[in-house]
């Protein structure tokens, strides 16, 4: 089974906790007219990491390299969920059952369903499992 | 300092630092009335104690404090007077030579040395030529007993004034005045010396640490609090949270370990310290003593 089609490159910025960090990161792919397609901020005492899938990644990270950033590419993966109660369920039980370790992960809800962004300590294994459970998985093309 | 209490009658507790509601235990249980610490220190019992619902005035029998081994002014004795009920005594000395040396009489009008002992002299850091007493310069000390490690006008590097006139209580000792700050750039946290120096090493071996570093020293409560900055290297980032923990409970453990002192680490952007052109400043105090 083939995939790589469905490993996403997200970028995480080491971000200091204060007030106007986001900002200027989210400034700095605006004004390289980078879209954002999801996001998420960890938070540890007293820094946090951003972590955001963009349109275009490899121009994004060279942005934020040149301002000075920490920035890093992480493998993610991309699942749809049913927007109704328990769509949740169905995809994290597919990963429990299967011994797929989530990292972290993010979701959103938009027009076209709800998508579970997930780091997990197995992908190719994940993915495999994923699909022949019967869930769908987004393709790299949809974001970048 | 124990021994030669002992020598005169006194039972001493060696409790040194930390475990402070024991340490208040003890006092109430065996009628102490008397301690030696540094004064922050004793502002911490004091404080810890009143959490304790412990008053010293009237739940000990403290009644005398010999407080050194970092610098106090006269404004924190008469607050630590008035406030636990004691007669508070500066305490001056140096772990090169003996540790507690020489300290205040009844009058608390500067420390007297005992100059059949030691010969103390204030010499210009710059030039090392001994000045007139009442000028302000570096301490230097000649143990005139001292055998087999004999140092000759030992300089310790605080900043003093002699006073040679006859004190109120009697003695012809010379005494010198309160401590006024340091010719080098020790720090002095709960009584510990820390060089900047010190850190820099200890940060420099450890490859997630950038260039870049800063050195923020507060107080919280009555106890120091180091803080120490730096800048993740460009190349340490790994994206996990958990790695980033890791860092800084390294950091901190290596500082501890290298400094003998408690550390707070932060770990700040590449870029996000100040940049200086000379001389940096790496050290900002903000206690106000």
């Amino acid at each position: 089974m083939e995939t790589g089609k469905h490993v996403m490159r997200q970028i995480s910025i080491f971000s200091e906790n204060r007030p106007g960090r986001l900002a200027a990161i989210a400034h700095a792919l605006g004004e390289e007219k980078i879209n954002i397609l999801a996001f998420s901020i960890a938070e540890a005492n007293g820094f946090g990491v951003v972590r955001v899938l963009v349109d275009q990644p490899e121009k994004a990270h060279e942005k934020l390299l040149s301002l000075g950033f920490n920035t890093a590419f992480t493998d993610v993966i991309a699942v749809k969920m049913k927007d109704q109660p328990g769509g949740l369920y169905d995809v994290a039980k597919i990963l429990g059952d299967s011994g797929v370790n989530i990292e972290y992960s993010y979701a959103y809800s938009g027009k076209e369903g709800a998508v579970l962004i997930l780091r997990v300590d197995h992908v190719d294994d994940a993915i495999k499992r994923i699909k022949s459970s019967g869930a769908a998985l987004l393709e790299r093309s949809v974001f970048h | 300092m124990h021994y030669g209490a002992e020598r005169i009658g006194v039972t001493v507790l060696p409790t040194s630092v930390g475990n402070t509601e024991r340490q208040i235990d003890l006092m109430q249980d065996l009628g102490a009335t008397a301690i030696a610490c540094t004064p922050s220190y004793l502002l911490h019992i004091g404080e810890v104690a009143e959490k304790m619902g412990v008053n010293i005035q009237k739940d000990t029998k403290l009644r005398t404090g010999i407080l050194g081994a970092e610098p106090w002014t006269e404004g924190m004795r008469a607050r630590m007077e008035e406030w636990l009920g004691i007669k508070a005594f500066d305490i001056y000395g140096t772990s090169e030579l003996s540790g507690p040396m020489f300290t205040e009489c009844s009058e608390q009008k500067g420390v007297h040395i005992w100059s059949d002992l030691a010969l103390v002299e204030v010499i210009d850091p710059n030039s090392g030529e001994p000045l007139e007493p009442g000028e302000r310069g570096e301490l230097t000390i000649t143990i005139l007993q001292k055998e087999a490690l004999s140092m000759i006008r030992y300089r310790i590097g605080d900043i003093s004034v002699l006073d040679d006139e006859v004190c109120a209580c009697g003695r012809t000792h010379p005494r010198i005045q309160r401590i006024q700050g340091r010719v080098d750039d020790m720090l002095i946290i709960r009584g510990i010396n820390v060089f900047p120096s010190q850190i820099e090493y200890a940060l420099m071996a450890i490859p997630d640490v950038g260039q870049h570093f800063q050195i923020v020293v507060d107080r919280k409560g009555a106890l120091d609090d180091l803080l120490v900055r730096f800048e993740l290297n460009k190349e340490a980032f790994s994206n996990k949270i958990n790695d980033l923990m890791l860092i800084r409970q390294n950091v901190e453990h290596r500082l501890r370990i290298s400094l003998n002192v408690n550390v707070d680490v932060e770990l700040l952007e590449p870029g996000s310290l100040p940049r200086f052109e000379g001389k940096s400043k790496k050290v900002i105090d903000r206690r106000a003593l």
